[in-house]
């Protein structure tokens, strides 16, 4: 980091309101060339916004932005190329129909009429040799991993000579190991002069690899600090603010649960979590729920067997998998986003139908049950986008709630809704959870993440379930009601539910499970108790390492 | 001035804003027909005048009820479709074969006691308009065929299979118009006392009554609209997307052949050649207008057979009666146009 | 058959391609910008009658197809506004330029109504290339619209798969967002390919009128603009493919003509009604979604682009 020079970039007294949502509230922000610098905070801080503000897609409603001493207006995404100012969005911008050359090419600006293929894959190699970038410029962009698209979108950037290149959670998709490279290579072009903005929200990755952080929370920066100078504290309490910090103790001291230490080393992390794994069954031992053994929770509920599927568009998704869950036991799936963890969800769920294999609830063989037969034998299920499937966001609050009973007989007589009924049931359900819902009859798109993620998990634990399958389910929740989500889920591993455990992230798989299966691309690559690994194996297997299931 | 000027997206409609929106539409949609009827050499207040004259008048307004009826039966097929996203556009086909079951039933089906036989020609009818329905309803549900390409295919086959009917094996005898003869006077709806309104407009309401009823209090109106909404958490909470797109879309055929029912038994008494005349498509623009409510349908309804019949009267003074759909296909485009100021609202940006 | 059969299949054929095949293009290229324009068919009926209408009072072809293009250009403007700029739901934009095509056509057209131009596009020979037998006279004998469809099938499909502009159209109704940020302007480019589609139907409509049937009459493309609809959903938005879509139908509705000669007895309807058979069950088998068959739609068809949605 260069402090002499002027900033590259600054963003002055930056506001952006969305409706009644203020996403941005006076934002100052520096970005000096030859940095990383990285933009902290929860999601819904208003980071992908103020960078969507930088690259022209959304427009400021108030402040200045600088650019190498001059003020600009960008006015649209064409004007922050034209700057040398680029994004790698969280969602690749790629056109799966186009090849990776096409798809470059659709960027720079040499405005030939016909297209010179050989031309075009030439630079194109020549752009990924100088960044160690590695790509194949005439394959399909559907054809690629998630890492090579995201190469793609790197070399993008630098093909349209991109100085200030912004990545929008660049590791989410990735393995540690290949996050790892990933970082190396933005070190590389940060040494050739340019400026790298990195949106995150894991601090570990931030202070290892960033040269400077700052911190948003709702919409304001909190904090700005060098590296060096940061510490878990300081940006815990920059993220989350000072309000939840005690209350977060508190439930530490009073409820020894091992998902609720704050996770800083993964390697320490992993070694109190093998010391402390009798503990772990203490409260269910408590209420007699589990038989005294850690690895036998109770008896086995769910079972699947050599089960394939495919995705969406017709290729296998998932390859022979078989694993079982027991009766009061969190059984947590491992991988990096996109390897199957969606269809594998759906599969269990009874929402995919499997191309082979077997599943058997209880003995009982689903395999070919509809998903109706799935909700009558008890399965639960928190799907990965909650608001898109899971819930119908322009219903209301009460009609959501009987999304799936509404045929049941408290709710309906002969076809009739039972109004009443419905309205005393949600009524129950927005108490019992605490859920703010604003108002039983307003759409519950309206409603916050984390209100949205209870009433989901108020309608799905209701009927006691058997099985509870959930995806991601405190993804994009802000830590009050993740950990609220968390207790849910506890209570009804508890309880004696069978609990599926979708994550990606490592920390909250070891806090939560008692189990963790890796899936990657498509197949199950070892299950292992919590209290035999760490997170270098699981870390491995993840990216594809086979190793001896003991 | 103007750059500062933008649109942002609304936060709720109120209720006076979405009836007041559609109305000043409908009224600018007059006044561009206005500039086309000028531009054709008619003054358009003179023509306006004359067709407000026309509808006010009680034989108006009776006739405008019995020009309204089909079109309040295709505007309630249309938007019970939509109502689950299936853009039904096969009315006027599912009008046509309902027609054309009912008065085969009634002219060459058994004799039977006068309230049975117009029961199950009301049965037949909605049998030929559901199974006209059903070969596009079958195609989209089982493997996703676009249902509107399907449908609007199927009008132009049932119109000629009506036609065939019409010119051959059961037109009317020693008469020159293709139609068939009409059925026997004892099968006929009577009239609503001396009003000169058929009782199958109480048919009609009734059914708006139900499909109103069905869509706001029943478990099966509830999944309509969930799926309606999102297919996707249909298919989550155990729903058969595919069984409910094959049933809606029967039933809507069944309602719009219902439209053939009310002619044979209610208003004509028997079927002409190409007898539906595009209700199916102004059903389209009733169903859209009348914000796909089953009530406001039947009041949208009424209003389009007004403007058809006085559609008829202006021809008299040279005006031709396709000026009945020109002012449908504006106010359709004009409405669409205004939905958009239902959505945003034009507000100054904040420096 | 006899070579005057086949001669006589054959360019019924290729003039009935024509009158679908320049809408199914202009919509194919429109869809491809992720724009439905299901109102084809009214679009169609104003080309034909405004194309009509100037050859009847006028007495002049290149001015009756200026006329009809700028009708075209001015629907697909209102088309784009709506869609485009408005936002408003494809589909029911759609229904209201059907409504409003065959409405206002049938309006203005009245005068014209059964009443003979004398006046049409007659066919002209190629020297040498009309003598090769059977294929000279059924292709190379035809009027000047069908010469220039001729051209804009291998045209359209340079454009799409080898120029810089057609790898932008590919893009554009698959990822308008990545387009945005790549500095394209996503409306621009929409309102441009949806207006020239519409261009494209409006000539569709003055083929039918002033090269296929001579005449006006109400309503009366008949469906051609919903076959061209279902053209571009089973050629896989392919303008080649569409092609061969296109004089398989010209076929079928012209043998169902000469087969009426030899089986009188079949009443005409049967025979009037075949190509939407066709249609339909042409529909099914090529865009069922049978076993794991991905579509080949593009992914953002029918979804407005806005940008400031979250």
């Amino acid at each position: 980091m260069k402090k002499e020079m002027d900033p590259v970039l600054q963003m002055k007294h930056i506001t952006k309101t969305f409706g009644s949502v203020t996403a941005n509230r006076d934002v100052d922000l520096s970005v000096y060339s030859g940095e990383i610098h990285a933009l902290l905070g929860e999601n819904g801080a208003g980071k992908s916004t103020l960078m969507n503000i930088l690259t022209g897609i959304y427009r400021p409603d108030g402040g200045e932005i600088w650019y190498k001493g001059q003020k600009r207006d960008i006015h649209s995404p064409k004007d922050a190329v034209a700057l040398g100012i680029g994004m790698v969005h969280q969602h690749f911008r790629l056109i799966p129909t186009l090849t990776v050359a096409e798809n470059v090419y659709l960027y720079s600006g040499k405005k030939s009429f016909f297209l010179n293929r050989d031309k075009m894959e030439k630079e194109i190699r020549e752009c990924s040799g100088q960044y160690n970038l590695q790509v194949t410029p005439e394959a399909y962009v559907w054809q690629l991993s998630v890492g090579e698209q995201q190469r793609v979108e790197i070399i993008k950037l630098l093909h349209q000579g991109a100085e200030v290149l912004i990545l929008d959670e660049p590791s989410a998709v990735l393995t540690p190991q290949e996050a790892q490279s990933m970082f190396d290579t933005l070190r590389k072009m940060a040494d050739s002069g340019k400026a790298v903005i990195v949106i995150s929200h894991k601090m570990n990755e931030v202070m290892k690899n960033a040269d400077r952080i700052t911190v948003l929370k709702n919409g304001r920066v909190e904090d700005t600090m060098p590296a060096s100078e940061a510490d878990v504290e300081r940006l815990t309490r920059g993220i989350v603010g000072v309000r939840t910090l005690p209350e977060q103790e508190r439930e530490q001291n009073s409820e020894p649960e091992p998902g609720q230490r704050p996770v800083q080393d993964p390697e320490q992390e992993a070694q109190r979590e093998s010391v402390q794994g009798g503990q772990q069954t203490s409260p269910a031992a408590a209420e007699g729920a589990a038989q005294g053994q850690k690895s036998v929770c109770g008896e086995e509920v769910f079972f699947m067997e050599a089960v394939s599927a495919k995705n969406d568009r017709g290729l296998p998704a998932l390859k022979q998998i078989t694993l079982s869950v027991r009766a009061g036991e969190i059984f947590g799936i491992a991988g990096v986003a996109g390897n199957g963890q969606r269809e594998l969800s759906e599969v269990i769920a009874g929402l995919r139908p499997l191309t082979e294999g077997k599943i058997l609830l209880s003995g009982k063989d689903l395999s070919k049950a509809s998903m109706k037969q799935h909700i009558q034998e008890g399965i639960a299920f928190i799907p990965e986008d909650r608001l898109q499937t899971g819930l119908v966001p322009g219903m209301s609050f009460t009609e959501n709630i009987i999304l799936k009973s509404y045929e049941s007989d408290r709710c309906s007589r002969r076809g009739i809704l039972q109004k009443q009924n419905m309205r005393d049931d949600a009524e129950a359900y927005a108490g019992q959870f605490d859920i703010r819902h604003g108002g039983l009859d307003l759409p519950v798109g309206l409603m916050s993440g984390g209100n949205q993620q209870k009433l989901l998990f108020a309608r799905e634990v209701s009927g006691d379930p058997r099985l509870i399958v959930a995806a991601y389910p405190v993804r994009g929740l802000d830590i009050g009601a993740a950990e609220s989500i968390r207790k849910i889920l506890r209570q009804q591993s508890r309880r004696g539910a069978a609990v599926v455990f979708i994550s990606e992230e490592l920390e909250e798989i070891f806090a939560m499970c008692d189990r963790v299966g890796v899936l990657c691309d498509g197949e199950l690559m070892g299950i292992r108790a919590i209290e035999e690994t760490d997170f270098q194996e699981i870390g491995r297997m993840m990216s594809g390492e086979r190793e001896e299931t003991k | 001035m103007i750059r500062n000027l933008r649109f942002r997206k609304r936060d709720s409609v109120s209720m006076a804003r979405r009836i007041l929106t559609p109305v000043i539409f409908v009224l600018l949609a007059f006044v561009f027909c206005g500039f086309l009827l000028a531009a054709v050499g008619s003054n358009p207040l003179a023509v306006y005048a004359r067709m407000m004259k026309t509808v006010c008048s009680y034989s108006g307004l009776t006739r405008s009820i019995e020009a309204g009826i089909p079109l309040m039966l295709t505007g309630l097929a249309v938007s019970f479709g939509y109502r689950m996203n299936l853009n039904n556009i096969g009315a006027d086909g599912q009008y046509a074969l309902g027609s054309l079951f009912c008065i085969g039933f009634a002219l060459y089906g058994p004799v039977m006691p006068a309230p049975l036989k117009i029961l199950c020609m009301f049965l037949v009818s909605m049998l030929g308009g559901a199974l006209a329905a059903l070969i596009a309803a079958f195609p989209k549900a089982k493997w996703g065929v676009n249902e509107t390409i399907l449908t609007m295919m199927l009008n132009y086959i049932f119109l000629y299979v009506m036609d065939f009917l019409m010119y051959g094996p059961w037109k009317e005898r020693n008469q020159m118009v293709a139609q068939t003869r009409a059925i026997r006077e004892k099968y006929w709806l009577p009239d609503l006392g001396s009003s000169g309104i058929n009782s199958v407009l109480l048919v009609v309401i009734a059914i708006a009554v139900l499909l109103y009823f069905f869509h706001t209090r029943t478990t099966w109106g509830f999944e309509m609209e969930v799926i309606r909404q999102s297919p996707r958490a249909a298919q989550y909470a155990g729903m058969s997307v595919a069984k409910a797109t094959l049933l809606v879309l029967c039933a809507s055929g069944a309602i719009a052949g219902l439209a053939g029912f009310a002619q044979v038994a209610g208003i004509i008494h028997r079927v002409q050649a190409n007898l539906p005349n595009g209700a199916g498509y102004t059903g389209i623009v009733i169903a859209f207008l009348a914000g796909l409510n089953p009530l406001v349908v039947l009041l949208v309804g009424f209003l389009f057979g007004a403007l058809q019949i006085s559609a008829v009267a202006v021809q008299l003074i040279g005006v031709p009666s396709q000026v009945a759909t020109m002012i449908q296909g504006t106010i359709m485009l004009f409405v669409v146009a205004g939905e958009f100021f239902n959505r945003y609202e034009l507000v100054g940006r904040k420096k | 058959m006899s070579t005057t059969l086949l001669i006589s299949i054959i360019s019924t054929a290729v003039v009935y391609a024509a009158t679908v095949l320049y809408a199914a293009v202009g919509e194919i290229f429109s869809q491809r910008a992720g724009i439905m324009n299901l109102g084809l068919e009214g679009i169609m009926l104003m080309g034909a009658v405004s194309g009509y209408m100037v050859a009847v009072y006028r007495q002049n072809l290149v001015l009756a197809m200026l006329v009809v293009i700028l009708v075209g250009a001015a629907l697909g403007l209102v088309f784009s506004f709506l869609t485009v700029t408005m936002q408003a739901d494809q589909t029911v934009s759609g229904m209201a330029m059907l409504t409003f095509g065959t409405g206002l056509s049938g309006f203005l057209g009245k005068g014209v109504s059964g009443v003979n131009a004398n006046l049409a596009f007659e066919p002209i020979a190629i020297p040498v290339l009309s003598r090769i037998p059977v294929l000279g006279p059924s292709l190379f004998d035809q009027n000047i619209l069908v010469y220039l469809m001729y051209l804009i099938i291998p045209l359209s499909m340079i454009y799409l798969y080898k120029t810089r502009a057609g790898m932008i159209l590919r893009a554009l109704g698959e990822n308008p967002a990545a387009l945005d940020s790549a500095g394209y302007n996503v409306f621009a480019l929409r309102y441009a390919y949806v207006t020239f589609g519409s261009i494209m139907t409006a000539v569709s409509g003055a083929v039918v009128s002033l090269a296929y049937t001579n005449f006006w009459s109400d309503g009366m493309t008949s469906g051609k603009g919903w076959i061209a609809v279902a053209l571009v959903v089973f050629s896989a938005w392919n303008p080649l493919t569409a092609t061969f879509g296109a004089l398989l139908f010209g076929a079928i509705s012209i043998i169902g003509i000469d087969v009426q000669t030899v089986f009188p007895q079949v009443p005409s309807q049967v025979f009037s009604a075949l190509p939407y058979v066709a249609t339909i069950i042409a529909l099914i088998f090529t865009t069922g979604n049978f076993r794991g068959r991905r579509s080949a739609a593009p992914a953002a068809l029918t979804i407005p682009y806005d940008r400031e949605k979250r």
